[in-house]
């Protein structure tokens, strides 16, 4: 999908400004010269396409008691779909990537315990048989993304 | 605390917003509150720092940044504060983490790094390197993404139910 211009700076908006009022499609639509019902039917399309990935409120975990943790792990590429599948299925591991390296699936636990952590990745390591799982909680923060800014032009 | 209604509300915020000229209200609805409360809460939400704000997030592969890299780096304890914060600072550097340092995987710190290719990708951290004055670092790039969803808070008794907001449109 090709983004015209209005698309850029709805999803700039979208991304840091999103009016917190009763009619906020109407207080976009205003800033961008556009109907509320244009608004709407661009990011119904923005969403359908899946350049925006989610779209509500997005919450400070730590803030919440959810403490998350990066792991990575050592799989032989013939097991990387059936582990994939086991790790995906878990509500607390948000993200796995395949990565380009030794240790080659990287996920993210989030959990409200590090109890529930810990039962998780013993989970893991009893049903792949693998115990090169490396657990790497973050110790500091120093910037936690993620606003892309697109050219507007 | 949260009270059960207050986690209700989360719940529904953090499914998505509904595309419709009253959001709130409609959200409201859900969980027995007026548009007003529920307008009210989220300014709560936001001053406690529960919540950072609502909008959007994407699927940056596909706005333009077509590479993206993990750097981990070995920074010498006392050098951390200071170059986390300068790193921080950079806007396609997106993430700056201190981690938890492995005999095994000797690294205590890890940026994400976006650029149009992996070749610049090199090129980036390798101009990163030399402005902080560090040498041992490597680059792991992902080469497919296996799972990326958002939490879903205090649904613990709903296991492995996907929420997906897009079931909403």
């Amino acid at each position: 999908m090709k983004l015209d211009p209005i698309d850029r700076k709805l999803l700039n908006l979208v991304q840091t400004k999103f009016p917190i009022v009763p009619e906020p499609y109407r207080e976009l639509a205003e800033k961008l010269n556009i109907t509320e019902q244009e608004v709407l039917s661009r990011l119904r399309c923005l969403m359908e396409t899946d350049i925006i990935r989610r779209f509500g409120g997005v919450f400070n975990s730590r803030s919440l008691g959810y403490k998350g943790t990066l792991c990575a792990m050592k799989v032989p590429p013939e097991r990387v779909d059936e582990i994939t599948a086991l790790i995906n299925n878990y509500v607390a591991i948000t993200h796995n990537y395949l990565r380009d390296h030794q240790y080659n699936i990287w996920f993210t636990v989030l959990t409200d315990s590090s109890e529930k952590t810990a039962d998780i990745l013993q989970e893991i390591i009893k049903k792949t048989g693998i115990n090169d799982l490396l657990n790497l909680p973050a110790e500091r923060f120093f910037k936690v993304l993620v606003n892309f800014e697109l050219d507007e032009g | 605390m949260l009270t059960e209604q207050e986690k209700t509300l989360i719940r529904e915020l953090q499914t998505g917003l509904p595309l419709s000229s009253r959001p709130f209200a409609e959200l409201g609805d859900k969980v027995g509150l007026t548009e007003q409360r529920v307008l009210q809460k989220i300014e709560e939400f936001i001053e406690k720092g529960y919540m950072r704000r609502i909008g959007a997030a994407l699927r940056h592969r596909k706005v333009g940044y077509a590479a993206n890299a993990m750097v981990v780096w070995y920074i010498p304890e006392d050098q951390i504060e200071k170059i986390g914060q300068q790193l921080a600072q950079h806007k396609d550097i997106t993430h700056v983490y201190q981690r938890k340092y492995h005999q095994s995987w000797p690294y205590n710190f890890y940026t994400m790094i976006h650029r149009q290719t992996r070749a610049e990708c090199y090129h980036f951290a390798a101009e990163i390197a030399a402005a902080i004055g560090i040498k041992e670092y490597q680059l792991v790039f992902s080469t497919k993404e296996l799972k990326k969803s958002s939490m879903h808070y205090f649904t613990e008794n709903s296991h492995n139910k996907e929420l997906n907001f897009k079931d909403r449109l």
